[in-house]
């Protein structure tokens, strides 16, 4: 062998053995504080739910911290979490986790923002085995490709809507009416989240024989669904059901307000994202909208106190939010599981760290929080909320109802 | 399908509505289009910012009405303003890449559309924001129509700026200038027309539409830093369809547009909208090709 290429080939060798001792071991714990990675959208469009998220993580390591940290097998470690912008491009998201995963050793995941970009992120935690805890990706195609790292706190998205059809045949029954006479318009968007949204209500409508007379799916570019609105019209349907993101709400919204178009029950995804009530007032009077959580639910831990606690601490820490998203609850309830998970396990090995995750069974101020064998959580509702006089009202399921439903919907005139 | 049919033969009242959505959502389309097409026709640069340049104008109006303008009063210093973007711009950028392939020119201006984007999403976050001209709706046939105002003052608009434009080009010195600039570049300098000046002015007077577009779309629809593309795609397809240089053919392509998507949505559902409208243009071309051929083959 030449002497020049033995002396490249063992510089090379020596190079690739440093950087695998030295990466991996660097960064999972540094002294006493446990890493965690996240790739979540910092640009781009999903930027401002990506700060939610963020601040929800912050906000529960911070707290954690401050109570002293977690104790893993008899030392206390301190919280941190590194963050890297996937600029709200899934592939990017894959890049960075592989960085994280590889580069930055990390061995504990907090989710991205969103369904695709999570989506793009299992496979990458899965490959590598290491677990990740996500809040902010719904879809509930993410729990059927048999993922072992993977678990979410949040309801995946086809509970968004189905409990408006579980409330609509409680109402045509209440009313003297059979459930099976009620009539359902619909549009849902043509991604993967809405449409998810919109299997959990023909499931739920094929349940309880309800018909579907508009059944319309939305191109991701369309802002006019005036032509859906006028079929709607023609059908007068007993429900209207609409999902599409920020800009589904807010059309929605507008348009059927413009266009006279209402019924007895009218639900939408998004309502908070999209502001209906800071921007169309009296015209988004009535509508139900589903959400995660709320914070006049009555779930609690020791961390936070009650859902009204935490609310009340993050605004005090955050004046830049009015009310607390429910992305940003469940970004700390996602720590928080972690947390439990160290605790539990003892140890900080990602396969011991996942077998605690998957025996998770907590109460939160977010709701309870246990896994099924898909890593979803079973463990909470859905739960609806009505705008009544501007306000977000819980209204259903019944038992954490704050009032009860105003049905017929009303709408108010500005 | 037919069940959809079947509605609008028994209530021929919702054919209304569907004509009078469609007519004013394709008059927004047409002045998009009709600033497409003459930038296309004069400087042959394909903008594909011209969407963009729309949710600029748009996010401008925005701005104004935080301020307390009314949107529609606003139309006139955000295309004031757009115009002024227009002219740095080509001066900027255009100007470098007018003279080169076809693929400079493309992602020349692919990149100005992600640049606005970012840009606007920088200064005016990634939320969808609306603007409210407030001024109520227009009921008829009992309600079961209902149109709202802006909806057609908007429309009202966006034919007087197109008449306003075709008077330009046809009366002016100016518009000569530019319809001289079009069809032949060469021959226009030979004869003393600074085309520079005219390529300039082309670029701007359609950075002033797109604005003033935008402003429409916000009061009508929904403004979001990202949602550009879906104008651009219109703008081309329409373009395309009516050929260029033909102005009139612009805004007709365009009402159609509008017409066909409200009757496709209603009939075959919103999933078919953009594929009726893409189906068509398919046909059109079709159409134009085998008209072209008959031409050819008369001449031979």
């Amino acid at each position: 062998m030449q002497p020049y290429v033995k002396v490249v080939s063992r510089t090379a060798c020596a190079i690739a053995v440093g950087a695998a001792l030295a990466a991996p071991a660097a960064a999972k714990v540094e002294g006493d504080k446990i890493i965690l990675g996240s790739a979540i959208s910092i640009t781009g469009k999903y930027s401002q739910e990506g700060k939610n998220a963020s601040d929800g993580y912050n906000f529960a390591v911070k707290k954690i911290n401050e109570n002293g940290g977690v104790k893993v097998g008899g030392k206390t470690y301190k919280l941190e979490v590194k963050y890297y912008d996937d600029e709200s491009t899934p592939a990017r998201t894959a890049q960075l986790l592989e960085r994280i995963i590889n580069q930055d050793g990390i061995k504990f995941v907090l989710g991205p923002y969103g369904s695709g970009p999570t989506k793009a992120a299992a496979p990458v935690t899965e490959k590598y085995k290491i677990p990740m805890v996500e809040a902010e990706g719904a879809s509930r195609s993410l729990f059927t490709q048999n993922y072992k790292y993977l678990f979410a706190v949040l309801s995946t998205s086809d509970y968004y809507l189905s409990p408006v059809i579980d409330l609509a045949a409680e109402l045509a029954k209440k009313h003297g009416k059979k459930p099976s006479s009620m009539k359902i318009g619909m549009a849902f968007e043509n991604d993967p989240f809405s449409l998810d949204v919109r299997q959990g209500v023909v499931t739920e409508a094929k349940k309880y024989g309800m018909k579907i007379v508009v059944d319309d799916k939305m191109p991701r570019d369309l802002s006019d669904i005036s032509a859906t609105l006028t079929k709607i019209k023609a059908l007068k349907p007993d429900v209207i059901l609409f999902s599409g993101h920020t800009k589904g709400a807010t059309t929605a919204t507008r348009q059927m307000k413009e266009m006279n178009v209402s019924a007895p029950i009218v639900a939408l995804t998004h309502c908070e994202s999209a502001d209906i009530t800071g921007k169309f007032n009296g015209a988004a009077e009535g509508i139900l909208c589903p959400t995660q959580w709320a914070e006049t639910l009555k779930y609690k831990d020791k961390l936070f106190g009650t859902a009204m606690d935490y609310n009340e601490a993050f605004l005090k820490a955050h004046s830049e939010y009015k009310e607390v998203p429910y992305q940003v609850a469940q970004g700390s309830a996602a720590v928080e599981v972690w947390a439990d998970a160290f605790k539990r396990a003892g140890s900080l090995d990602p396969q011991k760290l996942r077998d605690a995750l998957a025996k998770t069974n907590m109460e939160t101020f977010y709701g309870h929080v246990q896994f099924d064998k898909a890593g979803k959580n079973i463990g909470k509702p859905m739960v609806l909320r009505q705008v009544q006089n501007g306000k977000y009202v819980v209204v259903a399921p019944t038992k954490y109802a704050a009032e009860p439903v105003v049905y017929p919907r009303k709408e108010a005139n500005d | 399908m037919w069940d959809n049919v079947q509605i609008l033969t028994v209530a021929p009242v919702f054919n209304v509505q569907l004509w009078l959505n469609g007519l004013s959502v394709g008059a927004v389309f047409a002045l998009v289009a009709y600033g497409l097409a003459l930038v296309w026709g004069v400087t042959s640069i394909k903008n594909l910012a011209q969407g963009d340049l729309v949710m600029m104008g748009g996010y401008l109006g925005v701005a104004f009405a935080r301020h307390g303008v009314h949107p529609i009063v606003a139309i006139v210093p955000v295309a004031a303003i757009m115009f002024c973007f227009g002219w740095v711009l080509y001066r900027l950028m255009i100007r470098r890449v007018i003279q080169l392939d076809l693929f400079t020119s493309l992602l020349a201006t692919f990149g100005l559309a992600i640049t606005i984007q970012q840009a606007l999403n920088l200064a005016f976050g990634p939320e969808v924001v609306t603007l409210d001209a407030g001024f109520g709706q227009l009921e008829m046939f009992d309600a079961m129509v209902s149109i709202t105002w802006i909806r057609l003052i908007a429309f009202a608009i966006c034919l007087l700026l197109a008449g306003a434009m075709v008077l330009f080009l046809t009366k002016s010195r100016l518009g000569q200038a530019i319809r001289a600039t079009a069809q032949d570049p060469r021959a226009a300098r030979v004869l003393g027309i600074d085309t520079d000046l005219v390529y300039s002015l082309t670029f701007s007077i359609n950075a002033a539409i797109c604005g003033a577009a935008g402003v429409i779309v916000g009061m009508i629809w929904v403004l979001q830093p990202f949602y550009g593309i879906a104008y651009s795609v219109r703008a081309f397809v329409i373009v395309t369809a009516a050929g260029l240089g033909n102005l009139p053919g612009v805004i007709l392509a365009a009402l159609g547009l509008g017409v066909v998507e409200q009757y496709s949505g209603f009939v075959l559902g919103a999933q078919f909208q953009q594929a009726t409208i893409v189906g068509l243009l398919l046909l059109i071309l079709l159409w134009r090709q085998a008209l072209l051929r008959r031409h050819r083959l008369a001449l031979q």
